[in-house]
């Protein structure tokens, strides 16, 4: 039996979720484990594919319509190779969610979303509930489709040197374009790759005021982040959201500010090795997972803080 | 343009939620239910297309046991024109209740579909991609806006980087973000003009389909708890523990 990853990657760079799943993969112990780079000029994406540990094959496929990943060509790319292995693996991510169903579907097989940990080549341990349970679940099909939480799973190391194999692109579905992206352009570390994350919540009170934020944010060098609240408001993007419904995070360093701690938010955030608050209701629930809660005015404590790091002469590691 | 809204009956978002002693799954008895948030802004877009004139109708669907009729009755009261019950005691799982749309699809012909990102029960952001793929129709997935014109739909999709945007073939498969809409309240008259509106039952055999689950659940588990409470008087402790006691700056 052999496992396929498939890969996330910009046709330069894979990106860091896809090394936390190839650990999950490997982690089957259901055999070799071959990567899917499918892109448009992704030769590059493909050797850094090749350079992960534990990996005994690249699959290539270099066409236009996989430029952009769209989720109806891409699908039935994966479709069309999927005879020969036993599980399909991708990341919890945005793409993972977009495409791995309809894989799983037009196999008609099950998917497994959202895994964290393996016990065995059929049986998962799954959050549900915004990760308030946690379900065992045991799959009876053959072959399985499995979405994986980045932050469940270590990185997989880089000292591989896999072979490379083209591989034939498959029948465009000819139902889906792309148009066009916005992303959002920053120079701090990204949400759920970052070493230390700094969020905003409804008690920041406007979008402006998250200035605050990202002067406490870059001076330790963390990426920043929002909770539903502050997202719903308007205040910032709605990529900038941890929680059940955003993203997944679980840096060494989680700082929630003006945040009350809803249980979706919790989901996002509470397997944060180390978690500060700051808010002036101190009964609010996120004092309750905090490691160090500050009950104070953010207003008045986030500039202190900036100053107190500053003095201190904290620098980004 | 015809329009199907898939709405569940989840626990309550506000609701902790509870594992059960024998840990066979979490406590449902006396917890409040409601419509899952996403399938509300699914319901909402659908009778915003409506009003706009895009729609001509709107069904709204819920599968499981009998109390999904009143989630149904909520979507009515929001202004879905009829509704339709795919009712089961058993456990549905996102396969099965994709190939029971798609049964429901082939009877219906709707132009278009939505529901919600994922459900706050179990998470797993699968329902409709899968319908999309067995209907071998396009998805847009998270959309935070859906434009119809000319045969083809414009959707822009909350992806991780941000935004993206896509042009899909009709008929499609649209998943709700947080930001699409913010869901009306329903009145009073027009809870009152929902108890008189239309809703089919149909079960998974009346259907064709085969709806057993092909995942087991093992057993259900409490997360391992987190030791928090702790506090700091002032901004220079904090930075002091964060970094000798802590390490992490």
């Amino acid at each position: 039996m052999t496992v396929l990853v498939v890969a996330e990657h910009d046709n330069q760079e894979i990106k860091g979720a896809t090394l936390n799943t190839v650990t999950a993969a490997i982690a089957l112990g259901a055999g070799d484990v071959e990567i899917l780079v499918a892109g448009e000029n992704c030769q590059t994406a493909a050797d850094g594919a090749a350079a992960i540990s534990g990996v005994s094959k690249i699959r290539m496929v270099d066409n236009a319509l996989y430029a952009n990943a769209l989720a109806e060509p891409f699908a039935a790319l994966v479709v069309s190779l999927a005879g020969d292995y036993s599980h399909i693996v991708l990341s919890h991510t945005t793409h993972g969610k977009n495409v791995a169903p309809r894989v799983a579907a037009l196999l008609d097989i099950v998917q497994v979303s959202d895994i964290m940990e393996v016990k065995s080549p059929d049986t998962f341990v799954r959050p549900i509930y915004a990760g308030n349970a946690m379900a065992t679940v045991q799959a009876s099909d053959e072959k399985l489709v499995i979405t994986v939480r980045g932050t469940a799973f270590d990185k997989a190391e880089l000292s591989g040197s896999a072979p490379i194999e083209a591989t034939n692109a498959s029948d465009d579905p000819g139902l889906s374009s792309f148009v066009g992206q916005e992303l959002t352009r920053s120079e701090r570390p990204e949400l759920t790759s970052a070493r230390i994350v700094v969020s905003g919540g409804r008690g920041m009170q406007s979008g402006d005021n998250f200035h605050l934020v990202e002067a406490v944010a870059d001076r330790i060098g963390a990426g920043v982040g929002a909770s539903r609240a502050a997202v719903d408001a308007g205040y910032v993007p709605n990529d900038y959201q941890v929680g059940q419904t955003g993203k997944i995070v679980a840096p060494e360093l989680y700082m929630a500010i003006g945040i009350s701690g809803a249980i979706q938010h919790l989901a996002g955030m509470k397997d944060s090795k180390v978690i500060v608050a700051i808010n002036k209701d101190e009964e609010a629930p996120i004092f309750s997972v905090a490691d160090y809660g500050l009950v104070g005015d953010l207003f008045e404590e986030m500039p202190a803080l900036a100053a107190e790091l500053d003095k201190q002469g904290i620098k980004p590691r | 343009m015809k329009i199907l809204v898939a709405v569940k009956r989840v626990i309550d978002y506000n609701v902790k939620v509870r594992v059960k002693g024998d840990n066979t799954g979490v406590e449902l008895a006396n917890v409040k239910m409601s419509m899952n948030p996403f399938d509300e802004i699914a319901i909402e877009e659908a009778v915003r297309l409506l009003e706009a004139g895009t729609a001509s109708e709107v069904i709204a669907i819920s599968l499981g046991e009998a109390k999904c009729t009143e989630t149904i009755r909520t979507a009515l009261a929001m202004g879905a024109d009829r509704g339709i019950h795919v009712k089961t005691d058993e456990e549905l799982q996102p396969l099965a209740v994709a190939k029971l749309m798609k049964a429901v699809c082939e009877k219906e012909n709707p132009d278009m579909v939505i529901v919600g990102k994922q459900a706050i029960d179990d998470d797993c952001s699968q329902t409709g991609q899968m319908l999309a793929a067995l209907m071998g129709w396009a998805q847009g997935t998270f959309a935070s806006k859906v434009e119809v014109a000319d045969g083809k739909a414009q959707v822009t999709r909350e992806v991780d980087g941000g935004l993206e945007t896509v042009s899909l073939s009709m008929p499609i498969v649209v998943t709700t973000d947080l930001r699409l809409n913010e869901p009306r309240y329903a009145s009073l008259p027009n809870i009152m003009k929902a108890k008189k509106k239309q809703i089919d039952e149909y079960s998974p055999e009346d259907l064709g389909v085969d709806a057993a689950p092909r995942l087991k659940t093992l057993r259900v588990d409490a997360p391992p708890p987190r030791q928090g409470g702790g506090k700091v008087a002032d901004v220079a402790e904090l930075v002091d523990k964060l970094k000798n006691e802590a390490g992490v700056i």
